[in-house]
């Protein structure tokens, strides 16, 4: 890599004289070294799915989940450092508490994605912290329909779509949120390296127009998904 | 107009000292302002240990706010020490409690009645502010008045021409508090409903409950 | 460098909140901003009564306006206030942010009615004790563990439970017809039974409490949860009133 040894990443407060902050790269790397997380927007309702890498045989089911609540409205699935996205969280949920306290309604996706966008931002700025190691997807149902956002390390963010090629195949807004859950179960299933990765756990979650809760996919539904993709999978590799 | 924190919530309680037990009786209605009855079931007698019974009667918040320290405390005092608080002990630790808050005080009369390290029973009973001593029977609350000289006579034997004295047996003890309560119960409005009876002995503590006037 | 993580991605402090938008609540500014406390209810609301009854616990009151005073708090609880309705309507804030914060930890513990009722009872005792107290008498009801569930907790932090609670001027009124419907009779007491009693209370209340309107909620949780009606009205007959005599 051109920037080792070169002095320029040793410090998030340093540019490199051809402008990059190597640090905030290497924060993006973090994220690409963890499992996928997918948030797809669909007509009604925001649908997320993790591939939950498992560290350890000795974890129970369940834990260090990767999809977590903020308020009750919204959802987030974070990818990269485990710690980060808890930290990353945390905040969220205490934005989303100022925000009730001060206006006394549920935060917009819009006001919640700038309010964490400018804090993991600030970390790309001071010289003795890091910048976040970790993506997050932030979903909801708000007044205006579903919205999902995404904050990078750098604190960019954007609306709208997570986009990757298997995702851009689909036509979401024609979709619902049980389609959704599918489709996204079926990319986690594809994107999943048997040989390569470690084994994984699905993580499904969703909020929809109907109760404006996000709250984690019945598992009847989640098991009817992944038998569905590892089935569509199966006659895929047949085809091969 | 300006904010009074402090109401009287009525009620009352006695304790009497044995030999080998004590005897802590409390009426559980609680009043409100004027001629108010909010309940007739609201304890305001409680197990501490098995050698200990506390009582609070008078302003009610306060009453349960210091219970729940004091049992707090007792807690914490047992992870310290690896053993229960003793009935004197805890007595003055209440002193101490109470007096802690001099210059805002809780508004409640306190007894205490259980057995001592030898097995002794044993009546303590503090004003507002910790001040406390040791006693071998007592009545505070609303009806005080009308039950303290009725124990002076019963259990104490005053103002009765000589007359031999023996240890007070706790039959004897258990009815002088039912006839008190009885009777207070007729005269206090803001005593009645019903009766809540300790036993501190030997063997731990037992409660028993009694119908007393209800309007 | 800021060292205080809470500071980190807030503006510049020479530069931050120039203008006191943003006012820190817990420093008090000498000039602007003095110590305010509650000395007494501005906007207020007349009784509350609520009992007990077979298989549930059942709440209701007399209303002010159109100012709601009963609140669901969770699935199985309703909190009905008389008193002031700003502090009111703090009091539902806070408890709506214990909820949100028990809802996304997603543990599967969830607060009860008895919890809320001792959270409650806390938080009034601890600002009688600062002397700024939330001017409310609160009547908290519910369904936990398989039975009806019913506290008590007013201004002064002084609370109960019983199986018929009033507040205001229906403890003078409503208290005595309730108890001789409810005391004794909680297990047998039916629902159509504890509609009734509601109404006829609520009838007594209106005629003689000269500060209410006959508008009434009434909110009933079970096993199934709650259940709050729209604005109810006691029928009423003032027949008599042409023959009364001596009050004009």
């Amino acid at each position: 890599m051109s920037s080792i040894g070169t002095g320029y990443d040793l410090s998030v407060s340093t540019y490199s004289p051809d402008g990059r902050v190597f640090q905030v790269e290497y924060a993006v790397k973090a994220v690409d070294n963890s499992g996928t997380a997918i948030g797809l927007r669909v007509k009604d309702g925001v649908v997320f799915a993790v591939e939950k890498l498992i560290q350890s045989k000795l974890l129970v089911p369940g834990s260090n989940r990767r999809i977590q609540t903020v308020d009750t409205h919204i959802g987030v699935a974070t990818a990269g450092l485990l710690a980060d996205g808890r930290h990353i969280i945390n905040r969220a949920r205490d934005e989303a508490e100022n925000y009730r306290d001060t206006y006394r309604s549920p935060i917009p996706g819009k006001a919640i994605a700038d309010r964490v966008g400018q804090y993991v931002q600030a970390y790309t700025l001071y010289s003795s912290a890091r910048p976040f190691g970790s993506s997050t997807i932030i979903g909801t149902v708000d007044e205006e329909g579903p919205q999902l956002f995404m904050v990078e390390p750098s604190g960019v963010y954007w609306g709208k779509q997570v986009a990757k090629t298997e995702i851009e195949k689909l036509k979401l807004s024609e979709m619902t949120a049980l389609d959704a859950v599918r489709e996204a179960t079926r990319i986690i299933y594809t994107v999943h390296d048997d040989a390569k990765d470690k084994e994984f756990e699905l993580e499904l979650s969703w909020v929809t127009v109907d109760n404006k809760r996000h709250q984690f996919v019945p598992t009847e539904i989640a098991l009817e998904a992944e038998r569905i993709a590892k089935e569509t999978l199966n006659a895929d590799m047949d085809d091969d | 107009m300006s904010f009074y924190p402090y109401t009287d919530n009525g009620g009352s309680a006695l304790a009497i000292a044995g030999e080998d037990y004590c005897l802590l009786a409390s009426d559980t209605r609680q009043s409100g302002e004027d001629y108010k009855i909010h309940a007739g079931y609201v304890p305001k007698a409680f197990k501490l240990t098995d050698s200990c019974v506390y009582a609070g009667v008078g302003f009610s918040a306060d009453g349960v706010a210091l219970v729940k320290r004091v049992r707090q405390s007792i807690e914490w005092y047992r992870h310290a020490h690896e053993k229960t608080m003793s009935t004197p002990a805890l007595a003055q630790m209440i002193a101490t409690v109470l007096y802690s808050k001099r210059f805002f005080p809780y508004y409640v009369g306190t007894i205490l009645g259980g057995l001592d390290e030898n097995g002794r029973g044993v009546v303590y009973s503090f004003d507002p502010v910790g001040s406390f001593e040791a006693e071998l029977h007592k009545a505070v609350g609303s009806g005080a008045e009308l039950i303290q000289p009725f124990l002076d006579n019963q259990v104490n034997l005053k103002f009765l021409p000589e007359v031999e004295r023996t240890p007070l047996p706790l039959d004897v003890a258990l009815q002088i508090a039912k006839d008190a309560f009885t009777s207070a119960a007729e005269r206090d409005t803001k005593t009645g409903d019903y009766l809540e009876i300790f036993i501190i002995d030997r063997e731990g503590v037992n409660v028993e409950r009694f119908d007393l006037k209800r309007d | 460098m800021d060292h205080f993580p809470n500071y980190w991605g807030m503006p510049p402090q020479e530069s931050f909140d120039r203008y006191n938008i943003f006012q820190d609540k817990t420093k008090n500014n000498a000039i602007s901003d003095p110590t305010t406390n509650t000395k007494q209810p501005i906007v207020t609301g007349t009784s509350v009564i609520a009992f007990k009854y077979k298989d549930a616990s059942f709440g209701s009151l007399a209303r002010y306006r159109e100012v709601e005073r009963l609140y669901p708090v969770g699935e199985y609880t309703v909190l009905a206030s008389s008193g002031d309705f700003s502090d009111f309507q703090y009091v539902k804030h806070t408890l709506d942010k214990i909820m949100t914060k028990e809802y996304y930890t997603n543990d599967g513990h969830i607060l009860g009615t008895p919890h809320i009722y001792e959270y409650l009872s806390q938080v009034m005792y601890h600002r009688r004790s600062k002397l700024n107290p939330l001017w409310n008498a609160f009547v908290v009801g519910g369904y936990h563990n398989g039975e009806g569930y019913l506290g008590y907790v007013n201004l002064l932090g002084t609370t109960f439970q019983a199986s018929t609670i009033t507040t205001g001027i229906g403890m003078y009124m409503a208290s005595p017809l309730l108890r001789k419907a409810v005391e004794g009779h909680e297990d047998t007491l039916t629902e159509a039974e504890a509609v009734d009693l509601v109404e006829q209370v609520m009838r007594v209340l209106y005629y003689r409490d000269s500060q209410s309107i006959n508008r009434y909620q009434r909110a009933k949780i079970t096993a199934q949860g709650v259940e709050i009606s729209p604005l109810l009205s006691a029928p009423t007959d003032w027949s008599i009133g042409k023959d009364l005599r001596g009050y004009q």
